[in-house]
């Protein structure tokens, strides 16, 4: 089927099966790899995006539901964005694969919620798996990207 | 239609010779391709490209997995090549035998030892270099070299002369290469040693832009999902492919020696028509294998004699005399890899050539394997490397390259990228041994060790890997961790090994035997010091052995005592911690401390555990001796990981076997720590040392388990005996 909806701003149409989920239309119909694919069952949020400014698992997105609708990647979160300028800051990954869906969490978190505190990062954050263990730099990142402008 | 599947055996595909010299170097000397040199400006090595724009590209030989090679390598050439190290390109290497890691004979990415190996080598390439450069330019103004310098990526001479390191590129290549080398001394390092200096891969990794393995797209290709059987040894016996073959966007479904492979336009519709192959399993040699036959097997061959590799005094005699014996026994669980990118390779197989586009740990060893498995010849196969989305020791192994070579070769030659599922991924792994682990000790009547007997038992890794190390029975990746036992230099010892191979195929996992072995003895060496009524870190700081006796399998690690290097990190972590202090109830600190990869690291955990024995961890104290920083804000980084994994596998963390199939697929039956299980408080003291680097990657996963395990027994009065620390296995203790 084809499919009409917003990628960080731009809107493409794409032609794939309806149960395509919106992790592969990105990453192998768009060419956007930037995010990333990991369990495939939503239990590891490496897919993470925005799905019109909500934290959704994109593995467990299918496309026939996002039609119409805005999807930000970490493509589209500008290099700029405060929270990339925290994870760089304090040099939070280590092999980065799951970085770009712990940055849209994050990012996700903090347009909700201006100042978390430990737990409601830990509450928030507990869906992304990072096998280098990276935790308490990105604790760290997302409450230095709180202070940020 | 129904085919069946060749019933070929799985290639044994790595047929190393040569033998163990030098230490362990593993002797692998495949021959490997030469340097390619550059083509604009020039190459002074293999290490260093500087073009005529100036644009400086340091080659890094080893895999960026996580543990900082791509900065903390280039660094050292950037020390002595006199460059700003935040300027340079970094590529990965291609395999070649320049390439090779001296501390393991092979271009492989292990054991800690990338900065160990580069430390000397990559900072000599770096002077090499910048001498050539200079030379070039001083023959050029005609003025001897030693009246010229070279900082910041320019050569000064006499009379103000100044010309840009690419502008005496190409001239440098055709200099003569030096024979006398000197470097700085640590008082002049301006880049080794900078706790500012960031990761240079920092930027793509956040942008999303970094180039994982799974991320490769070439001209023409496709995507390949596979079927493979779930037991281990298993293999396919037959399937059908009819529905597969009619939907749209299926290229092709092909047979390959271990699976069945759908090569589609898409990988969601390779994956969709996979579902639909309907394949039957043959079982294989492992049918039957659940976790009670297997550990009821292991225990009986744990009563076997081992293969004894550390020896010394009469450690029966020591027992017979002793006043009191102290018996202890562990259990550790074999453990996945999971590395966040599932395994996956992108190659092009053609009547000539192979391109193999992956995610490895072992480059060196892929052009030799895939040419096997297609039929070329290993200079026909070329092999790029891209950034591993984690390996910890998972893509030592090359067995997803060769599917990959294969698949596309059956599809007909076109370019391919296979990846796995993680299901896939995970019941398809090498796992870390599972292992018994038992102790009889002769104290005497102050509760002093006068005697202790060990046997480990546990599957061999090296035996399907690099079966020439191993010998009489000793795999010396079997033995590390407490080969080089550190206490007690008089007391009659008796430590063996029982090799038992379980059929669950095992691999290299991230400090490999030091979490088993040391993992063991540090708990018991707590056993030891609470049976004495005695303080846990005063009882080892007494018995530490402080000579200088060089041991037999030293492995990775240092190979002579460390006494004194782990009596200071003991007093300091001591202090640090306030160990020693009194806990309220249902709270405890554990200590432990190890030798790995010429590193020492002390550790103490402090817990709380509830009445359901359910383990909350409060604060963890580390102290490192890791020699010299070169990136100290990675080291920093690496401890902090090594310390999360080591917690998983210590905490929570088990892989099990059933019906002959691992029984956890994905990352709800196979728990990684996560966020909200990270302690808040963990503090990670570097001391100050300007000894050669250790290696830092691996061994602190290992030191945090019997912290930990150390600290519930002190909170609650059991002692983990079968791991992980899971609630039950708390209360069992």
């Amino acid at each position: 089927m084809k499919v009409s909806f917003k990628v960080n701003g731009k809107s493409e149409t794409v032609e794939v099966s309806a149960d395509t989920p919106l992790l592969w239309v990105l990453r192998d119909t768009l060419g956007m790899t930037g995010t990333k694919f990991g369990c495939g069952k939503a239990l590891c949020g490496a897919c993470t995006v925005h799905l019109n400014g909500v934290a959704v698992r994109s593995c467990q997105t299918q496309i026939g539901a996002v039609a119409g609708q805005n999807v930000t990647t970490i493509e589209g979160l500008g290099g700029d964005h405060k929270v990339q300028r925290a994870w760089e800051a304090l040099d939070v990954p280590q092999c980065g694969y799951c970085q770009p869906g712990q940055m849209m969490s994050a990012s996700a978190l903090l347009s909700m919620n201006k100042n978390p505190s430990d737990q409601d990062i830990d509450a928030f954050m507990s869906g992304n798996l990072c096998r280098c263990g990276t935790y308490p730099r990105i604790r760290a990142a997302i409450k230095a990207a709180a202070k940020m402008s | 239609m129904e085919k069946i599947v060749k019933n070929e055996a799985r290639r044994d595909f790595l047929k190393v010779s040569g033998s163990a010299a030098g230490g362990l170097a593993l002797a692998f000397y495949l021959p490997t391709a030469r340097m390619a040199q550059a083509a604009d400006g020039g190459s002074p090595n293999a290490w260093v490209k500087i073009a005529s724009d100036n644009t400086v590209t340091v080659m890094v030989a080893r895999s960026e997995m996580g543990q900082d090679v791509y900065t903390s390598m280039p660094m050292l050439v950037a020390e002595e090549l006199e460059v700003d190290i935040n300027s340079v390109k970094v590529e990965f290497a291609p395999p070649a035998e320049v390439y090779i890691n001296s501390l393991l004979g092979g271009q492989i990415t292990g054991g800690s030892t990338s900065v160990r190996d580069g430390w000397e080598k990559l900072r000599k390439a770096g002077a090499s270099a910048r001498m050539m450069l200079v030379a070039a330019a001083a023959d050029n103004w005609g003025v001897d070299a030693s009246q010229c310098s070279a900082a910041n990526g320019t050569i000064k001479g006499p009379g103000g002369k100044s010309a840009t390191y690419g502008s005496v590129a190409a001239k440098a290549a055709t200099m003569e290469v030096p024979k006398e080398v000197p470097l700085k001394p640590a008082s002049q390092f301006k880049v080794v040693g900078n706790t500012k200096q960031k990761r240079l891969d920092t930027a793509a990794k956040v942008r999303g832009t970094a180039q994982f393995g799974i991320d490769t797209v070439v001209p023409g290709m496709k995507f390949a999902a596979v079927a493979m059987a779930p037991m281990i040894g298993g293999k396919i016996i037959s399937y059908d492919d009819t529905r597969a073959k009619s939907m749209p966007g299926v290229h092709a479904v092909v047979e390959y020696s271990r699976g069945v492979a759908v090569v589609a336009d898409s990988y969601w519709t390779a994956k969709k028509a996979v579902a639909t192959l309907d394949p039957q399993y043959d079982a294989g040699p492992n049918a039957d294998l659940d976790m009670t036959s297997l550990w009821s097997k292991m225990s009986d061959a744990s009563n076997s004699a081992g293969a004894v590799f550390r020896e010394s005094g009469n450690a029966d005699a020591g027992l017979a005399n002793a006043a009191k014996m102290i018996t202890g026994e562990y259990r550790l669980p074999f453990q996945s890899h999971s590395p966040m990118e599932p395994q996956n390779t992108t190659a092009h197989v053609t009547a000539d050539k192979a391109v193999i586009i992956t995610p490895t740990q072992f480059q060196q060893l892929i052009p030799h394997v895939v040419g096997g498995a297609v039929g070329l010849k290993p200079e026909q196969v070329e092999v790029q490397t891209t950034f591993l989305g984690g390996g910890f020791g998972r893509r030592v192994e090359v067995d997803y390259a060769i599917d990959a070579a294969e698949i596309s070769k059956a599809a007909g030659g076109i370019p391919v990228k296979m990846v796995w599922s993680r299901e896939q991924d995970m019941m398809h792994d090498s796992y870390r041994p599972a292992g018994i682990y038992k102790f009889t000790a002769g104290v005497d009547a102050n509760g002093k060790l006068q005697a202790l007997k060990f046997k480990s038992t546990s599957p061999s890794i090296s035996s399907r890997l690099f079966p020439s190390i191993v010998k009489d029975g000793i795999d010396p990746f079997a033995v590390e961790g407490i080969d080089n036992f550190p206490y007690m230099a008089d007391a009659g010892l008796n430590f063996s090994y029982v090799m038992h191979d379980t059929g669950v195929q095992v691999g290299y996992w991230r400090g490999v035997s030091h979490n088993l072995n040391a993992v063991a003895l540090e708990c018991f060496i707590d056993e030891l010091a609470k049976a004495a009524g005695a303080d846990p870190i005063q009882y080892r700081i007494d018995m530490l052995d402080m000579g200088s006796t060089k041991h037999q399998w030293s492995g990775l690690s240092a190979g002579v005592p460390v006494g004194a290097r782990m009596k200071r990190v003991l007093e300091e972590v001591r202090k640090k911690s306030g160990f020693g202090k009194r806990m309220p109830a249902g709270k405890g600190q554990g200590v432990a401390v190890m030798e790995g990869y010429n590193s020492v690291i002390a550790i103490v955990a402090d817990v709380t555990v509830d009445s359901g024995y359910d383990v909350t961890i409060d604060k963890i104290t580390t102290v490192v001796d890791g020699g010299t920083l070169v990136h100290p804000d990675q080291a920093l980084a690496q401890i902090q990981g090594s310390i999360n994994m080591g917690q998983g596998v210590g905490m929570i963390s088990e892989i099990t076997v059933k019906n002959g199939a691992v029984q956890q697929d994905n990352f709800d039956g196979y728990r990684a720590v996560r966020i909200n299980e990270t302690p808040k408080s963990m503090d990670v003291h570097f001391l100050k040392s300007d000894s050669t680097p250790g290696g830092l990657g691996e061994p602190a996963t290992a030191v945090i388990v019997p912290a930990l395990a150390n600290a519930i027994h002190a909170a609650c009065g059991k002692r983990v005996r079968t791991f992980p620390a899971l609630p039950e296995n708390v209360a069992a203790g």
